[in-house]
């Protein structure tokens, strides 16, 4: 972290509009949920704003991404549209995907979002598959691919990095490593010290870098996306993070040592960020212009959500396959 | 063209044919699957041999022995417009890829909301009888049946086979074509280039009064041999060739049944919670005050398919079984 140059203003204040929104939806979601505005399964991503957030700066829209269902992150920073997402967290018609994908399947092409999958590791197949399309395409796209550090104890992991590395596929994949897999701690299930050690492996181009430090997380990506544009091949970016909120809202997090979460929370990224930005002479009244604008994009986007109908039952009938199922 | 004897292919060559054709007609076609390109012999059966040759290996890639990175990649590369042929080499191996097939390839249509499609084929071969014992020849086409979102395909002779893959790339949504190992070399007679057999629509390749012999891909051969000699007794079986095992043609099925008021379903798979419940019960559903007797049933026995060939020949679903279940329904 500490041999990173700081990157450019502006984008940090890329990242930090991308992660403020992050943490605000975040923070939102639980509220409701808690409150029992809105009752579904959520998978908080407090703390691991920056990782995607900074990842998600350094590509484009049209770029493809592939995630999991710890999402809501990496969808928000790719640029799908608050309100869309929204509905579709909340299973309204109006939602991404008609409400029949829910928080754990959202699919979004116009912003590259390919595949959410609530099955770990399975993204990552996937992803190989989209980047060699673009392969084939010349059409200078890259891929990038999430998953958590659990995700690298599954075959799909191994098969999938392998083929990626041997054909030299563009794409990025992004272990965001929170310690935990589910509520077990990751040297209680992983043989190896790192995830990038695994990469390293099978071949790959490999980094470990902190995360939640948005210059060294962006320069990372930027590194592997123009490798990946040069046609060089896959990397491996394991990117050190944290969930403040457990795996699943609910989760009280009592397997998480005191001491642990205590550091955690001093190195919460947000904060961190924020104070970058004030040191580089952007004002306070700016940082809070963008965090008024992120409010009320949340507080469109919750209210449409609350307010959109509900499919109708006989959708089931539909998208099964490319003809209407008979009734 | 009538006094001319009839060209005959394999059905391994009908399987190449359809993909060369296929190839030509959609640069979007791409072939993946282990030992696939020419350099590594076109397959382990030859039935990708020469394509890589014709079409480079860009679009005919040998891959690792990993299934789900196989059918990863084809479910990937469908979502953004290819329309990716991947050969499971066998058909047992396709449960290393479960996840992938149905959690991905047959639900990301409807769980997106129709935003994407995922048109991919999976080629894979199968049947018992040869010694293979219980890894290398399972017919698992319940299990991919029961899932929504998956056709499912099965011919029983070459020119069947030549239409229906062509027919399978070029569906939009995710097919699961079977071939079948013990007949790949067997021939019939050649289809015309422009040959092409629609999915979900069954043949009635020989008609009869008495009685509905309902069947696909191996199936079909032994049902011939068994009409054929109760033919002579007087007997009269009507069979149908499914072609589509997922979704059935049922228009075809009842109206068979109607007329013959009898039937049974015959495949090589077990018997026990295979396809013959699903298409037997649909029958008693809809025509069960007109039927002689109960539909009858006819699969392999409830066991992995066995090695030694006494055990396998008990084992296997048999011309002397068909014939004794249609004995015992008409009789």
């Amino acid at each position: 972290m500490s041999n990173t140059q700081m990157a450019d203003k502006d984008v940090l204040l890329d990242i930090f509009t991308r992660a403020d929104l992050i943490m605000q939806s975040d923070r939102r979601f639980r509220k409701m949920i808690g409150a029992g505005q809105l009752q579904i399964v959520y998978y908080p991503v407090r703390g691991q704003e920056v990782v995607s957030a900074a990842m998600m700066a350094a590509i484009n829209q049209d770029d493809y991404l592939v995630t999991i269902y710890r999402g809501l992150h990496d969808q928000l920073a790719k640029g799908i549209p608050s309100k869309d997402l929204w509905a579709e967290f909340a299973g309204k018609v109006t939602g991404t995907c008609k409400g029949k994908g829910g928080p754990m399947h959202i699919t979004h092409p116009e912003t590259g979002v390919m595949v959410t999958t609530g099955i770990v590791g399975s993204g990552i197949p996937i992803a190989n598959g989209l980047g060699l399309a673009s392969q084939l395409e010349k059409d200078n796209k890259v891929t990038v691919c999430c998953f958590g550090d659990g995700a690298s104890n599954i075959g799909a992991f191994h098969e999938g990095l392998n083929m990626a590395q041997i054909w030299k596929l563009p794409v990025i994949f992004l272990c965001q490593n929170n310690h935990y897999g589910e509520h077990t701690h990751m040297r209680d299930t992983t043989g190896s010290k790192t995830i990038a050690q695994r990469g390293e492996g099978l071949g790959m181009r490999s980094v470990r870098v902190n995360g939640n430090d948005a210059s060294e997380m962006y320069a990372a990506a930027k590194e592997a996306v123009d490798h990946a544009r040069a046609g060089n091949g896959p990397t491996l970016i394991e990117a050190m993070t944290f969930r403040f909120h457990g795996h699943l809202l609910g989760d009280t997090s009592h397997y998480i040592p005191k001491e642990e979460m205590e550091q955690a929370r001093e190195d919460d990224p947000m904060p961190i960020l924020r104070q970058q930005l004030l040191d580089l002479q952007v004002s306070e009244a700016d940082i809070a212009a963008i965090e008024a604008k992120n409010t009320a994009t949340i507080d469109e986007a919750a209210q449409f959500a609350l307010d959109s109908d509900y499919p109708p039952g006989d959708e089931y009938r539909i998208d099964v396959l490319d003809v209407e199922i008979a009734a | 063209m009538s006094d001319e004897k009839p060209q005959e292919i394999m059905f391994a060559q009908a399987c190449n044919m359809a993909m060369a054709r296929a190839m030509a007609d959609d640069d979007k076609v791409i072939l993946l699957g282990e030992d696939i390109a020419d350099k590594e012999g076109g397959g382990v059966f030859k039935v990708t041999a020469g394509l890589s040759e014709k079409y480079g290996t860009d679009r005919v890639r040998s891959t690792p022995i990993s299934e789900q990175a196989i059918v990863g990649a084809a479910v990937g590369s469908a979502l953004v417009g290819y329309r990716p042929v991947a050969e499971i080499m066998l058909m047992n191996f396709i449960t290393v890829a479960m996840d992938q097939l149905v959690n991905h390839a047959a639900k990301l249509r409807f769980m997106s909301g129709g935003q994407t499609s995922v048109p991919l084929t999976i080629r894979t071969t199968t049947g018992a009888g040869t010694g293979l014992g219980g890894q290398h020849s399972d017919m698992l086409e319940a299990w991919l049946a029961h899932v929504p979102g998956l056709k499912v395909v099965a011919a029983s002779n070459p020119a069947d086979a030549y239409g229906l893959l062509y027919s399978s790339i070029m569906d939009d949504n995710p097919v699961v074509f079977i071939e079948n190992t013990p007949t790949y070399f067997t021939k019939g007679p050649a289809p015309a280039p422009d040959h092409v057999v629609p999915l979900g629509k069954a043949s009635v390749p020989r008609e009869g009064t008495d009685i509905s012999l309902i069947t696909y891909g191996r199936g079909v051969g032994a049902s011939h041999a068994v009409a054929e000699k109760l033919a002579g007794e007087g007997i009269s079986c009507e069979i149908i060739d499914l072609r589509t095992i997922a979704p059935f043609d049922e228009e075809t099925v009842l109206k068979s049944v109607a007329k013959t008021r009898a039937a049974v379903v015959v495949h090589e798979a077990v018997k026990n919670f295979g396809t013959g419940a699903e298409i037997s019960s649909r029958i008693h559903e809809e025509l069960f005050s007109d039927l002689k007797a109960p539909v009858g049933r006819v699969g392999s026995g409830y066991a992995p398919v066995p090695f030694s060939p006494t055990i396998e020949k008990a084992w296997m679903f048999s011309e002397d079984d068909i014939e004794r279940e249609v004995r015992k329904i008409l009789g």
